[in-house]
């Protein structure tokens, strides 16, 4: 029998996997058997990566630890650590100040900047989904190949981004 | 629409049309919706998991692009059901179990699905064919538009959507491209290339979805980062760096017809006689041998194959499907039996 992976070697390794109850069968030499245990090694899951950032912010003491429990769906601030899942959307106010640092980290940020739902009216955010839109109908102009509206366009952002920093200052 | 009904069509993202779509096989986003005042799947109680059911199947029921859509509950369907939905890409493998509570509604071209209590409420996708982010993002836009007007979603104005995963607060969006890269992948600048994209925190998987290795030069590019960027800032990130791996790849292309034009076509068409004429053949090796053939299509080696063929047998290959197809349960060996039937029958083999 030859090696499923390379097609040339004799196959001498039989591995079973049991992936969601489908049992996959290969046939590997020795050579891509040692890899591919590697790679299984090296698979580990999203919540041990995040146990890792969520530890690595400020130390908490023992007794803000006793207080960091969502009130809303009991979820400790410890067991958000271990699992790396929050219990519902009163944990971002409960734990507001552990998951600000964790966000920026996460993501380099910890503003949005995107939509709004339809049923929240917030006034800043209305005028981002401006921006947004004439960004998307710029994109469309380019790959259209509609310079002239395109060009017109491009003003427009740049006039808008112009106003909001100084409505910023 | 009945599950069954799905055997005999294939997606509309699997028809190997829009720009690029000799090297993008298809562009698809999800969003990430919780409502207000529930729990998260993870804590929720079943009373809360069929509240939310509930509230979402109402919803649906008032907005237009719904009206062809189906709903399916996750503990009506067996093992080999909830598997060819993962195949399909229409779910994720964590959908399929613990499936209290859980549904998948499909619409018919299956372009839009969406899952119910998955790790969030909801996880709304949109796939279309080639890349066509932009297309796709305005059409799950809409989506979303119209059930923020029925659905209370948990939103805050600095944070934006949460999430059960801090990974996906903010915009709650992730946007992947499925790329085929033989190319770059034979002249071996593959990793270079992989190792680029995860330094901009873009994340590369396979075909088969998280977790998975990729298989047959397939890989699904996707952005990491949902907060402090808008939702088209993010597509228009992520469609730039596939733009450029889209030309490493063309590049890659024409270096291998300079270099040794015969040996590829050699590879091309004993890849296309294999497929053709085995009566037993595995997954791994049917996927690997696909990609070739597709990309010989795709440099135009191969005539009278279009690449809608080569996209449905990728997935039609899978065990579920083969299961589907046969109306029963079929042994590891049986299924490599019925594998190469059935390529043989899609190609006109022997």
């Amino acid at each position: 029998m030859i090696c499923d992976l390379c097609g040339k070697k004799k196959a001498t390794v039989h591995l079973t996997e049991i992936v969601d109850e489908q049992m996959l069968e290969m046939h590997l030499c020795e050579e891509c058997a040692r890899e591919k245990s590697v790679q299984m090694e090296q698979q580990f899951g999203l919540s041990d990566l995040l146990a890792g950032l969520a530890d690595f912010g400020k130390q908490v003491k023992d007794y803000e630890k006793v207080k960091s429990v969502c009130p809303s769906c009991q979820l400790s601030y410890e067991d958000f650590k271990k699992f790396g899942r929050l219990g519902c959307s009163e944990c971002y106010t409960a734990f507001q100040d552990q998951l600000g640092g964790l966000l920026k980290r996460i993501h380099g940020s910890n503003r949005h900047h995107g939509k709004s739902p339809g049923n929240v009216q917030v006034k800043s955010v209305k005028k981002t989904e401006n921006i947004q839109d004439l960004k998307q109908q710029l994109q469309q102009a380019i790959e259209q190949e509609h310079f002239e509206q395109a060009a017109e366009l491009r003003d427009k952002i740049r006039a808008l981004e112009t106003k909001r920093k100084e409505d910023n200052k | 629409m009945k599950l069954n009904d799905l055997i005999y069509q294939s997606g509309q993202w699997l028809k190997g049309t829009g720009p690029y779509s000799n090297i993008v096989m298809s562009s698809r986003i999800r969003l990430a919706r919780n409502l207000l005042s529930v729990p998260f799947p993870n804590k929720a109680h079943k009373k809360d998991l069929v509240n939310v059911l509930s509230s979402v199947q109402e919803a649906t029921k008032k907005i237009d692009y719904f009206k062809k859509s189906t709903l399916f509950q996750m503990n009506e369907l067996d093992n080999i059901d909830r598997q060819f939905l993962i195949e399909r890409h229409l779910m994720s493998h964590e959908h399929s179990s613990n499936t209290e509570g859980k549904a998948l509604i499909i619409s018919q071209e299956e372009i839009l699905s969406v899952m119910i209590n998955e790790e969030d409420h909801l996880r709304i996708q949109v796939m279309q064919s080639g890349l066509n982010l932009h297309e796709t993002w305005k059409i799950i836009d809409m989506i979303d538009d119209n059930l923020s007007k029925i659905l209370p979603f948990a939103f805050l104005q600095h944070w934006g959507y949460l999430t059960a995963c801090p990974t996906n607060t903010g915009t709650a969006m992730r946007g992947s491209v499925m790329l085929h890269l033989p190319a770059l992948v034979m002249t071996k600048q593959i990793n270079k290339v992989l190792t680029a994209i995860a330094k901009l925190s873009f994340a590369s998987r396979g075909f088969y979805g998280e977790g998975t290795q990729a298989r047959g030069n397939f890989y699904q590019i996707s952005n990491q980062v949902s907060l402090g960027h808008s939702e088209v800032d993010i597509i228009q990130n992520i469609n730039g760096l596939i733009r450029q791996v889209i030309e490493q790849e063309e590049q890659a292309r024409q270096a291998l017809i300079l270099q040794n034009k015969p040996m590829l076509e050699d590879k091309i068409f004993r890849s296309l006689g294999v497929l053709k004429n085995a009566h037993i053949i595995s997954s791994q090796e049917t996927i690997e041998l696909l990609s070739l053939v597709r990309l010989g299509i795709d440099l135009g080696l191969v005539k009278n194959i279009d690449r809608c063929t080569m996209n449905e047998l990728l997935i039609l290959i899978q065990p579920a499907h083969l299961q589907k197809i046969e109306g029963r349960k079929l042994s590891a060996s049986a299924r490599d039996i019925r594998r190469a039937s059935l390529i043989r029958e899609k190609l006109g083999g022997v």
